[in-house]
């Protein structure tokens, strides 16, 4: 196995968590709220906790699927190829529409969670992630021999420590955010420290992407 | 669009009110017989200007008879929910419904003294998307633009009941009615909401044969106007509770709740008792049962009269009404003013109790029976009407026209359009600023005023001020 390409993925999964996790459309304003309005500090971990299940099931939700087609189509190289595409275009059309998904705006405050599932999925927050667990997974080198319950373990185990790496780094930096606004910058932080990141978002989809596929091919 | 929020998008009340405060104002002008197109008035509300008080800029519209009555922006504060991702709007333009042709004019005022028209939607379009005529309240929530309507189709607005629509926040496109189930709800005229809290509350007026050629006498001593407020679970789009306030409390406009989302009560003035030709304001809150309440906390008594002294529509009732036609929350949730149309007074009610408000402050201007003159020693017609305060409550402004056919029948003859101010004192009271008089052109009265950089009837928060 390849330790540097190994350690860089793992880094990319950490950092593309630290970076998800500070921007303010994946959620820690809502946990501002929630302890504004509790008027409890303490409010905010119950908040940042239904924001990360909600991000950490988008994870597997997305990276699930494609754990199971590496093990059962043989093109992996095809996969990883389509995966980068998938995510380019993803890319592309964030920063060609620069729309919001009307739907999101439906779902109650309070829903945290289902909030954070979707906006991850919306976003391609989750998307962002495939070509890099892909990626770690070629690192296994998974031939045809290897198609086995024990290969299953591995790319699902893999898919799972991405997923709670990611989270967990996703939270960790939303979650100082928060408490930062919380304790000591003030709600004026929101309108002066927002900055838009539609585009620097879309941009790192194609990023992405394109590194995926360069790898691939 | 910004790379960063709109420096007038305020995260909380509080740092709202304490914001540069407004140099500019706009006021709606409309021609009582539609002779003259209807227009925006850009007002310098700068006192260190040499132009204070006065009109800097209008802009007139290319039709005849829209009657301009109340506007909004296309984004406002509640840009800043995290939950719907439209931080990076700009507050740029004013969406101006015309109340009489249902056409809406967006006027782009981005450098307010070139205001220009950006888009005009056309009667027939808004007819064939939503169903819906006579466009009023202009809000910005969680799925673009909420416009209220007070007609329903057909020619005379009263196929199928009003409601609200939802127009784009970026193109203006009119994407649908916002309605899933309205229950009972079948007159329309203002609403607003608690967005964090995830509920709205709507208001009724009457139906457009109703209002549209004056008010209905018979309709208003049978109670056939609007006597109920609408309590909706915003995003499910569903009443949960329509809340009778008494089929004698004739007509309850003006919604306003606290603007500090945290709590979870508000205000809604009713014209007219027409048990007792009283004007009242109803208090409503959620109760510790999580049920809707809403209790009558302000009575306004009227003020008998000469019949020689009153118009044909009250000669019989030898009083004026006080008609409560607008009222208005200060950013602080602390004082409530309330316009008496009829009787030509603007009260001011310290609200820190909202359950037990007390009067604070008065102001004597026009009036049908007293016609009371500005400390400047100009007429007033009319009485004091649509009211606007500034965001940090030291200033409030209103003009005198209530609806052109309206204005007829309580004021008969013309009697010009005006806009005052009056300060707030320092603990409450309000005084007329003797050097703010507005000069309106020949033939137009007046109608909303709305503030640059937001005001205390356009905004949403989506934070507690703490």
């Amino acid at each position: 196995m390849d330790l540097t390409t190994a350690a860089g993925l793992w880094l990319a999964v950490i950092v593309s968590g630290l970076y998800h996790g500070l921007n303010p459309g994946m959620g820690w304003p809502l946990a501002v709220s929630s302890a504004l309005f509790e008027r409890r500090r303490s409010a905010l971990w119950p908040a940042l906790g239904a924001l990360s299940v909600g991000h950490f099931v988008a994870m597997l939700g997305i990276l699930l699927p494609f754990s199971m087609m590496t093990l059962l189509i043989d093109n992996q190289r095809e996969i990883r190829i389509g995966a980068g595409l998938v995510v380019i275009a993803m890319g592309l059309y964030l920063a060609i529409t620069r729309r919001h998904p009307r739907f999101l705006a439906r779902i109650p405050p309070h829903k945290l969670g289902l909030w954070s599932f979707l906006v991850a999925l919306a976003h391609g927050a989750a998307l962002m992630l495939v070509p890099i667990y892909l990626g770690l997974c070629a690192l296994e080198e998974l031939d045809t021999g290897h198609r086995a319950a024990s290969a299953l373990m591995t790319t699902t185990a893999l898919a799972l420590a991405v997923a709670i790496l990611h989270t967990v780094a996703m939270m960790g930096s939303g979650g100082a955010m928060a408490y930062a606004v919380h304790r000591w910058l003030g709600l004026q932080f929101l309108s002066k420290g927002w900055f838009d990141l539609e585009l620097l978002w879309a941009v790192s989809l194609i990023a992405v992407g394109g590194i995926g596929l360069w790898t691939a091919i | 669009m910004n790379l960063r929020p709109d420096p007038t998008f305020h995260a909380t009340p509080k740092l709202a009110m304490e914001a540069p405060v407004e140099k500019l104002a706009f006021t709606l002008m409309l021609s009582p017989d539609g002779t003259k197109p209807d227009g925006l008035a850009v007002v310098d509300v700068d006192p260190t200007s040499k132009t204070y008080s006065q009109i800097v800029h209008s802009l007139f519209v290319p039709n005849l008879g829209d009657e301009f009555h109340h506007f909004g922006w296309n984004a406002c504060s509640s840009a800043l929910s995290p939950l719907t991702g439209h931080a990076f709007l700009e507050r740029r333009y004013l969406i101006i419904p015309g109340i009489r042709s249902s056409r809406i004019y967006i006027i782009d005022v981005k450098e307010p003294l070139k205001a220009k028209i950006h888009k005009i939607i056309e009667p027939e379009e808004l007819f064939a998307k939503t169903g819906y005529s006579r466009p009023h309240t202009i809000h910005c929530g969680p799925e673009g633009i909420y416009v209220s309507t007070l007609g329903g189709g057909g020619e005379d607005g009263t196929d199928g009941p009003p409601g609200i629509f939802i127009m784009d926040c970026e193109t203006f496109d009119i994407l649908g009615r916002y309605e899933m189930d309205r229950g009972i709800q079948d007159k329309h005229y203002d609403f607003w909401w608690n967005l964090p809290r995830d509920y709205m509350v709507s208001s009724e007026w009457g139906l457009p044969p109703q209002f549209e050629n004056g008010v209905v006498a018979e309709d208003l001593l049978s109670n056939k106007y609007g006597h109920t407020i609408h309590f909706w679970d915003l995003r499910a789009r569903k009443v949960v509770k329509s809340l009778d306030l008494g089929e004698n409390h004739q007509m309850a406009l003006e919604i306003r709740p606290a603007h500090d989302p945290v709590k979870e009560y508000g205000f809604c003035g009713v014209v007219v008792d027409t048990t007792n030709l009283q004007g009242a304001i109803f208090t409503w809150w959620k109760d510790e049962n999580g049920e809707w309440q809403a209790k009558k906390t302000i009575t306004i008594d009227p003020v008998p009269a000469d019949a020689d002294d009153l118009p044909d529509l009250l000669k019989g009732f030898g009083a004026v009404p006080p008609l409560v036609t607008d009222i208005d929350l200060s950013m602080d949730d602390k004082y409530l003013y309330v316009a008496c149309w009829g009787l030509g007074e603007m009260h001011q009610y310290d609200v820190s109790d909202p359950m037990n408000p007390v009067l604070a402050g008065k102001v004597e201007i026009g009036g049908i029976v007293n016609k009371t003159k500005h400390p400047n020693g100009k007429a007033f017609g009319y009485g004091p009407q649509m009211v606007e305060i500034s965001r940090d409550g030291k200033r409030v402004y209103w003009t005198n026209s209530l609806y052109s056919t309206w204005d007829d029948q309580f004021y008969p003859g013309e009697r010009g359009a005006a806009m005052v101010m009056a300060n707030v004192g320092e603990n409450g009271g309000i005084t007329l600023d003797e050097n703010f008089w507005t000069e309106f052109p020949e033939g137009y009265r007046s109608h909303q005023i709305r503030l640059e950089g937001g005001d205390c009837s356009t905004d949403s928060f989506c934070y507690p001020s703490v």
